[in-house]
């Protein structure tokens, strides 16, 4: 099953002009935020960074659903696993990320249930085939996975299944754009809007974001030819001093979105005031399950016993997430936090910036 | 935090499974000839050079397209003598098999193994069975052990690159990784990937045949030819630059990869093998490569570097350059 048009979108003679356009226009100093995490690792693992000019210096957002996770959340999910005649369902990246005591991982060592799945509907049919256990699925992410999870309580909705819960710690983008822009320190010049997410929300999701803050926004795909031109774009509006939201990810993202996993979304959530690691409350910047699914929402279904969550000592993560710190500006950065050891979640997801920094970052 | 029990990470081959060896099993049991870590133990005897191996298999699923866990246990210990630029010639062969297991699939499993030791010319010389109650292992566990004559002007290890060495992988690369990723989460794909499983000894012979100044050689099993470039370029204190354009993968494991998130430089390799060779033997000893029934996609994807003294880096194919590091864990499935 090879996939189709990969290649084009790595090639080296579509990407040499834009890296050469960005080098020959771009004049002012800008820092540029990529909010997704799958478009910091594309930037690091392309070698798209050791390609730009001085002038530009990329930023990494809070677009890592595990990063931006509350650690209160992280030892709900850990309470979770440790009640009996439960199976904890969920994405492989939130295994390693330790809570205040532990970690899905270690859970598991010690006898948890807990299962790594690619899909909800893998939750779906995990709760189908354990009748007599409760089906928890950890539901973190942003608006690109919420769908899924949304139509995984409609299916067991559907099935008739009383086994089957949701935790769900979904995030949303917009409204965390306008948490960074609350904060100076960051000296945010443009943005690099996720791909995935608007492909669910559309570019016209960001326009009241646009409006208030006037700041160049380009939405991108996750090649690295996707990248470049995004970046070429963004350079173009800030020495043109006309900024625009426009959208470099054409072939996937539409003005309104997929109008059904909107539908979708509507239906089983609702916007709440949520908490998000290292920035804090951001109002209605959450995903709740609806009342009307409230027998499937796990928080409330579950009694548990959380330990006094407290955030990791000296880590950075929170100002990494805002952009207003580098990892390699971290004390703990490589020195007590690496991948083998990490301290924040940063360090710990594939997308974090921090592992991304420790794998791919070239400090020589 | 610290651990204080076994994780699956402990397994992975990466650097988690590197402070187990070196923070708990050398200060317990080290030595000269341990401490050198190669794929297998080189030692002397009587003036003969000998390389030792041993290995423990544990495969989900046991059957697999390309081989299963029975072809993998001999192509496996085959290798690793091989590596260390030895002959192999015998080997045991230890079952640990689950109570009610079927005794259909043992057969099946058991000829397999005769037929790659036949393929790669060695002997079961000995052996153990234990059967133990159900649960206490997951079907069948198999360790094979081996040894194999070094012979006189033969010299490689994972200490032994120099600067210049260029650097072949003799196929493409993670084609057992991304197929037993796929057979254990049960995608099915339109078309099938194989598992690489194969013994290298002939290629080795055949290597050595065509040139003499091979450095290094060395299976790109666990983590992957990532995590193998990082031990070599730690041990021998030296750089690597790696052309991505270069890399062999099948486009039907670049697809799973993508589709999954997985990067095809951490999967497992079980029929492939990275030489070191100075740059006046590198054509012949690729050409040699080539003409073996497994190295037909051999190529040449980098070379060793002044400078960088234990840093893999990447030449990626839009120009930029980055850092390839070691495989910390398991690579898990991402959310999005």
């Amino acid at each position: 099953m090879a996939l189709k048009h990969i290649d084009e979108y790595r090639d080296a003679a579509l990407s040499r002009p834009l890296i050469d356009k960005i080098n020959r226009i771009s004049r002012t100093p800008a820092r540029l935020m990529e909010v997704c995490g799958t478009h910091t690792v594309s930037i690091f693992r392309s070698g798209i960074r050791s390609m730009l000019p001085d002038t530009v210096s990329l930023l990494s957002g809070p677009g890592c659903p595990v990063c931006v996770t509350d650690q209160k959340e992280i030892d709900a999910f850990i309470a979770l696993a440790r009640l009996d005649d439960v199976i904890v369902t969920t994405f492989g990246d939130l295994m390693r990320v330790p809570g205040t005591l532990s970690s899905l991982q270690k859970e598991k060592a010690d006898g948890g249930d807990i299962r790594i799945v690619y899909s909800t509907t893998d939750a779906v049919e995990i709760a189908r085939k354990n009748p007599e256990k409760q089906v928890v699925f950890l539901g973190v992410g942003f608006e690109t996975t919420a769908p899924t999870i949304a139509a995984s309580i409609s299916t067991a909705r559907r099935l008739g299944l009383d086994n089957y819960s949701v935790y769900s710690a979904h995030k949303l983008v917009p409204p965390a754009l306008d948490a960074l822009m609350a904060n100076p320190q960051a000296q945010i010049a443009g943005f690099i809007l996720p791909g995935h997410v608007s492909v669910v929300i559309g570019l016209d999701a960001y326009r009241p974001f646009f409006e208030t803050h006037r700041i160049p926004c380009v939405v991108a795909g996750f090649e690295p030819v996707d990248l470049l031109q995004a970046l070429a774009m963004l350079v173009e509006q800030i020495e043109g001093g006309a900024p625009a939201l426009a959208n470099a990810y054409g072939r996937a993202v539409t003005a309104e979105g997929n109008p059904i996993a909107r539908k979708l979304l509507d239906e089983i959530f609702e916007p709440a005031d949520v908490a998000w690691r290292g920035i804090g409350v951001i109002p209605q910047s959450g995903l709740k399950i609806r009342e009307a699914f409230s027998d499937m929402d796990a928080e409330k279904i579950f009694d548990i016993q959380l330990p006094e969550s407290r955030d990791p000592k000296g880590c950075a993560c929170g100002e990494v997430l805002t952009g207003t710190k580098t990892p390699p500006e971290c004390p703990l950065y490589k020195t007590i936090c690496t991948p083998i050891d990490p301290v924040g979640p940063c360090m710990v997801s594939t997308e974090g910036t921090c592992a991304a920094y420790y794998k791919y970052y070239d400090d020589r | 935090m610290k651990f204080d029990k076994i994780l699956l990470d402990h397994g992975s081959g990466g650097k988690i499974s590197h402070s187990l060896t070196r923070d708990l099993l050398l200060p317990i049991f080290g030595n000269p000839i341990l401490d050198d870590l190669n794929d297998g133990a080189i030692v002397e005897l009587n003036g003969l050079r000998l390389a030792f191996s041993t290995d423990s298999y544990t495969v989900d699923p046991i059957f697999f397209p390309g081989g299963s866990i029975g072809d993998l246990a001999v192509n496996g210990t085959v290798n690793d003598i091989a590596m260390c630029g030895g002959n192999p010639q015998y080997l045991s062969v230890g079952l640990i098999i689950e109570e009610g297991f079927s005794l259909e699939d043992l057969e099946t499993i058991l000829r397999q193994m005769a037929a790659a030791a036949e393929k790669a010319e060695v002997t079961v010389i000995t052996g153990d069975t234990k059967v133990v109650p159900k649960g206490a292992v997951d079907k069948i566990f198999i360790n094979t052990s081996g040894f194999g004559i070094i012979p006189d002007a033969v010299r490689v290890g994972s200490t032994r690159a120099a600067v210049g060495d260029k650097i072949i992988l003799s196929g493409t690369m993670a084609d057992h990784g991304a197929t037993i990723v796929t057979q254990r989460e049960g995608l099915s794909f339109e078309s099938a990937v194989a598992s690489d499983s194969a013994p290298l000894n002939h290629m080795v012979a055949r290597m050595f045949a065509a040139g003499p100044q091979i450095h290094v050689l060395r299976d790109p099993t666990r983590g992957g030819v990532g995590t193998a470039l990082n031990e070599i370029a730690e041990k021998s204190a030296v750089g690597i630059r790696i052309v991505e354009e270069a890399m062999p993968v099948k486009k039907e494991v670049a697809g799973i990869c993508e589709l999954l998130g997985f990067d095809p430089l951490y999967l497992a390799n079980e029929g492939k093998l990275l030489a070191f060779v100075a740059p006046s033997d590198a054509e012949r000893v690729l050409e040699a490569i080539r003409a073996d029934e497994f190295g037909k996609d051999a190529a040449i994807i980098g070379e060793v570097i002044d400078g960088r003294p234990g840093q893999v880096v990447m030449l990626t194919r839009i120009g930029g350059q980055r850092i390839v590091d070691m495989l910390t864990g398991e690579q898990l499935p991402r959310i999005c």
